[in-house]
């Protein structure tokens, strides 16, 4: 277990944790435990779902970005903005508001995410006619690495065709380049709502190479757009926008926005909680007579994704207000125009957690021992010992990662039956909690 | 590793409850998907099978390295004739029980197609036994 970063987007601050332990209760993973008082993660584990940094009360876990002056090395500087990011300002605030302001913070060429919707739906609905069913979206990031690594059964069911973003960056790309714009001077950067997709751009999976730059996060960059507006006089404004995006583009984040525009049976499962139910469900039923599935990791969508920073609910209602007045077309300018091969995405590979050992006799010597340790322990959950289960405990001890004494109502036996002194039942503590959580204040 | 279920003729709402089991212990022991798929398939359908048509019935499921050995014990009507009941299509299920969704007729053809072996014994007005084997290597 390594302490420091993810490999992923969060990290955990530890001069910032308190070892509060709320972050390995709710990792649906159970990546998290507490050792010397702060929180540490199984990287492996992670699927960037950013429920921990939800969780999180002294905001000890972050979501790294990228320094925004990065974009000033590029001289075509080209944002991409989903619908959402608009969705997140008051309605009072015009998108030419908005546009005008990232105009003058420094981006030379602004292109909304969802302007590849249109086409990747219809090309959905081919795909799921030639594949497995239920196709499963590979929309969202952490739903893809939560496959990989809890429901192994059903990679084959994840859709092989990329994100509006990575679609609609390859083709911001290309325009630029057949302009004859230099490779090197072409800089494309996407407004994330969570740590997932940063994920996704950092270690996209599928087999595809991403021509995203970098990523800048969502509230941040909210932060210096309205900061820019507020300093903006009416009159300033003359941006224009040259796109009008359909009904089904600009819902495409929301729940259902997918499977409401699919053909055939569709279903839109959203809330990890949720998820993780209904997935259990899946594998183990065959029964399943869906065509297409759309499944999310945060409550709402991406209107509840972490970085989103305004009330979900609110923000879903501003979109769905903009979708009403939008087109059923995306009225794009001309030269729009998208190819099968730029939406395809490559094989997806198994990433299976190794909960006991790789070589299947060891796992199985190994689970036959955990268990026996279970009827030792109290059950409780309590976390105490540091992790987030009683069976978590008696895994991670079978791994060698812990010790059954980490266990409160152990310590106790061992203590009556002198196995344990009172010190050193003292000091496990202290290699959970730390030895400032029993300083006396 | 042993593990035991209880299964009660009837219980259409739990149905399913040891073969979901299985499914997140061979998970967890890095069995790969295929063959997790193969062993949930055909243990549903025999757990199905004691629901819809037996009194009661007992599984236990044997995981060593090299297989995973299924033995369904059930007490019930039997089965007259097997190499019938072994026919795509063929179901003593009951109206009742088809309109639930089982009782297909798939049963034992499913359950030997997802099986490296299946051994069924049965006598009319006791029960059926049933050992299905899954190869892990
Ligand atoms: S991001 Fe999700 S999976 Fe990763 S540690 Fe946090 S809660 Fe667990
Ligand atoms: S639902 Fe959206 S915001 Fe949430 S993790 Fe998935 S892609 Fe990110």
């Amino acid at each position: 277990m390594k302490g420091e970063a993810f490999q992923h987007a969060l990290k955990i601050e530890h001069d910032v944790c308190i070892g509060c332990s709320r972050c390995i209760r709710v990792c649906p993973t159970e990546a998290l435990r507490v050792r010397q008082g702060k929180a540490q993660l199984y990287p492996d584990w992670c699927i960037d779902c950013g429920e921990c940094y939800r969780a999180c009360p002294t905001r000890a876990i972050v979501v790294e970005s990228d320094d925004f002056n990065k974009i000033f090395s590029y001289k075509h500087r080209v944002l991409l903005i989903p619908c959402l990011f608009t969705g997140q300002f008051p309605q009072t605030i015009s998108e030419d508001d908005i546009y005008h302001a990232l105009y003058q913070i420094g981006f030379t060429q602004i292109v909304e995410v969802e302007t590849s919707v249109d086409f990747l739906a219809e090309s959905i609905d081919q795909y799921i006619e030639n594949n497995p069913k239920p196709t499963i979206s590979s929309f969202c990031p952490a739903i893809v690495r939560l496959i990989q690594v809890n429901y192994p059964s059903l990679i084959d069911n994840l859709m092989h065709l990329k994100a509006p973003v990575d679609i609609t960056a390859e083709y911001c790309k290309k325009q630029l380049l057949q302009k004859g714009v230099d490779e090197n001077d072409i800089g494309i950067f996407y407004i994330t709502p969570c740590a997932a997709k940063i994920a996704a751009v950092r270690a996209p999976v599928g087999e595809y190479g991403t021509v995203i730059t970098s990523v800048l996060n969502m509230d941040d960059l909210y932060n210096k757009t309205y900061h820019q507006i507020k300093q903006n006089k009416a009159s300033d404004i003359q941006c224009k926008h040259t796109s009008e995006l359909s009904d089904k583009s600009i819902r495409w984040t929301l729940t259902n926005g997918e499977a409401g525009n699919i053909k055939g049976r569709c279903l839109a499962i959203d809330g990890m909680d949720n998820v993780i139910e209904f997935l259990d469900k899946l594998e183990d039923e065959d029964t399943c007579n869906f065509d297409f599935l759309e499944i999310r990791a945060c409550d709402e969508s991406c209107p509840g994704g972490i970085l989103a920073l305004g009330n979900r609910f609110l923000a879903v209602e501003h979109m769905k207000h903009m979708a009403e007045k939008a087109p059923a077309v995306s009225q794009l300018p001309s030269e729009f125009s998208f190819t099968y091969d730029m939406i395809k995405a490559g094989n997806i590979e198994e990433r299976s957690m190794v909960k006991y050992d790789k070589d299947i006799g060891k796992a199985i010597e190994k689970m036959e021992r955990a268990k026996k340790l279970r009827r030792q322990l109290p059950n409780i959950d309590c976390g105490a010992c540091g992790a987030p289960s009683c069976e978590a405990l008696s895994d991670d001890v079978v791994r060698g990662e812990s010790k059954i004494s980490y266990c409160i109502f152990i310590q106790k036996q061992q203590e009556q039956s002198g196995d344990l002194s009172n010190e050193q039942s003292f000091e496990i503590m202290e290699e959970i909690w730390g030895k400032h959580k029993f300083r006396r204040k | 590793m042993v593990l035991n279920y209880h299964i009660e003729g009837g219980d259409f709402a739990n149905a399913g409850t040891a073969s979901s089991q299985i499914k997140k212990t061979l998970k967890q022991l890095s069995v790969p998907p295929v063959i997790i798929k193969r062993v949930v398939v055909a243990l549903y359908e025999a757990e199905v099978n004691i629901v819809a048509h037996a009194y009661k019935g007992e599984i236990v499921v044997s995981i060593d390295p090299e297989r995973i050995q299924m033995i369904l014990d059930d007490e019930g009507p039997g089965i007259a004739d097997i190499s019938l009941a072994m026919q795509k299509g063929y179901s003593t299920a009951s109206e009742e029980v088809r309109q639930m969704g089982f009782g297909a007729g798939m049963g034992l053809p499913n359950i030997s197609e997802n099986a490296d072996s299946l051994n069924i014994q049965s006598k009319v007005g006791k029960g059926t036994k049933l050992e299905i084997i899954v190869k892990l290597s």
